[in-house]
């Protein structure tokens, strides 16, 4: 049975998305946040941390965004193939959501319509897209607005496969410690690993999206990550970058078939503000 | 140690800040980031006069989300200061007294602020919304064409920052980490 859906429901429900998530975080980054503040041992990052509670129950409460750096839109499809759309590009939809949302919602416009030219396109359009097909009828939409402070630290390392898991670890050590105060810490890091080098960037922002409290289902993922978080912190950054023990809330990693010849490690690196919502229609 | 300071930071002022002293700023200051420091820049490099006063001034380095009805700005925490590095030192050496943003200085910046005796604030990165309610008045001084970059005037109420390069030569990125980094096991 074909499902039809009208792409002005795709606008509809990513307009309201983009003003939710840049003022209000997931319940398990509002909690790793809050166990943060408890945790840390240095006197100024408890201070910090202590601010970054005070302003999350501001940006709920008085609607003032979390963060004034709204991001730049990606957005996730994930598309059953029994789904029909008509009204219009699906493309076309997705963009109208994120210029009414970012336009209506008071978030700042922070995309230039050309990387040289750079002159602001005054809606934050054009999202960034990535579409799958899967079975079913279903329309899964997640989006995750990109604040460029971390973005910029991010990392793609095409390792060898001698390298190994200790190459994959000191790649991931060395992202973090250049990204250092300027990703906006704590992180949140998402890492893929294998695939090609698009699909370990890819990996790696997807990563971003995952529930923070829950680990991998591959047992060596998941020790991976635990362990690749208790040395993250062990670099002792801390909050803002001005020493502590609570420099990244997470690491989560997702991982994918390779080449015989290679080992790709992207390291996308996200601020303590990881914004993302998944609605499924 | 907590300090509440008055803009504008006179040298005095100056000489009494440390890396790691939280602060908490009330006066005037600028807010300008990428696009008007390369505007500010190409005014210097021709000699013609800058659309503002650097004398002892204090810039911030953020562009701010919009403001809803009835409030002076939306949120407006730092943005990453080496993006303005390759600028700085021209300012500092005209005047500039103190700077707020996130994240590392060049090796030529802080050169520059233990010269010219000036120092280097970090705000809260990611605290745009509490970092907002400090902020009690804001208008375009200059370059409105440039949206969220325009160059603004704010007057600021107790908003924190923390010193982190000082005019001593200190420089707390490199100090703290240390302070807290474990060996590998
Ligand atoms: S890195 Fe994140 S918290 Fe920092 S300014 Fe950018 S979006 Fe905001």
């Amino acid at each position: 049975m074909i499902r039809t859906i009208e792409t002005s429901v795709l606008t509809q429900q990513i307009s309201e998305m983009c003003i939710q998530v840049n003022h209000c975080l997931s319940p398990d980054m509002e909690a790793a946040l809050k166990n943060a503040a408890q945790t840390e041992v240095s006197p100024l990052g408890k201070k910090i941390l202590g601010d970054l509670q005070k302003n999350l129950k501001i940006a709920a409460g008085e609607q003032i965004p979390i963060c004034q750096d709204t991001g730049m839109a990606v957005v996730f499809l994930e598309i059953g193939q029994d789904v029909h759309f008509t009204g219009g590009s699906v493309e076309d939809a997705v963009n109208e959501g994120v210029r009414q949302g970012y336009v209506s919602g008071y978030l700042r416009k922070s995309v230039v319509a050309d990387p040289i030219e750079r002159i602001n396109t005054k809606d934050n359009t054009p999202a960034v897209i990535h579409y799958s097909i899967v079975p079913g009828d279903r329309v899964r939409i997640t989006l995750a607005p990109k604040g460029f402070g971390s973005e910029n630290m991010s990392r793609v390392f095409m390792l060898k496969p001698a390298d190994g898991i200790e190459g994959v670890k000191e790649a991931i050590l060395t992202a973090v410690r250049d990204a250092g105060p300027n990703a906006c810490p704590p992180m949140v890091v998402g890492v893929g690993i294998g695939g090609t080098f698009e699909k370990s960037a890819l990996m790696a922002k997807q990563a971003l999206t995952r529930d923070i409290s829950k680990s991998s289902p591959v047992p060596w993922v998941a020790d991976l990550e635990r362990e690749m978080k208790e040395k993250i912190d062990c670099l002792g950054i801390g909050p803002g970058g001005l020493g502590g023990v609570t420099t990244a809330l997470a690491v989560n990693i997702n991982t994918f078939a390779t080449h015989i010849a290679g080992l790709p490690v992207a390291v996308n690196i996200c601020c303590h503000v990881n914004r993302h919502q998944t609605r499924e229609l | 140690m907590d300090k509440k300071i008055r803009l504008p930071i006179t040298e005095e002022t100056a000489v009494s800040l440390y890396a790691g002293d939280y602060v908490y700023l009330t006066g005037k200051m600028y807010v300008a980031r990428d696009a008007a420091h390369k505007r500010l820049s190409e005014l210097m490099e021709k000699g013609k006069e800058l659309p503002i006063d650097l004398a002892q001034a204090t810039v911030y380095y953020m562009g701010p989300s919009p403001a809803r009805k009835g409030r002076p700005i939306g949120s407006a925490g730092p943005t990453t200061a080496s993006r303005m590095d390759k600028y700085t030192p021209a300012l500092l050496d005209n005047g500039l007294r103190a700077m707020i943003g996130k994240g590392k200085r060049s090796e030529e910046v802080l050169r520059s602020i233990k010269k010219n005796k000036a120092v280097y604030f970090a705000a809260v990165g990611g605290a745009g919304a509490l970092l907002s309610k400090c902020i009690k008045r804001s208008e375009i001084v200059c370059y409105e064409d440039l949206g969220a970059e325009a160059i603004r005037e704010i007057e600021v109420e107790d908003l924190p920052a923390v010193v982190v390069a000082d005019c001593h030569g200190n420089d707390l990125y490199q100090t703290a980490a240390k302070e807290y980094e474990k060996p590998e096991k």
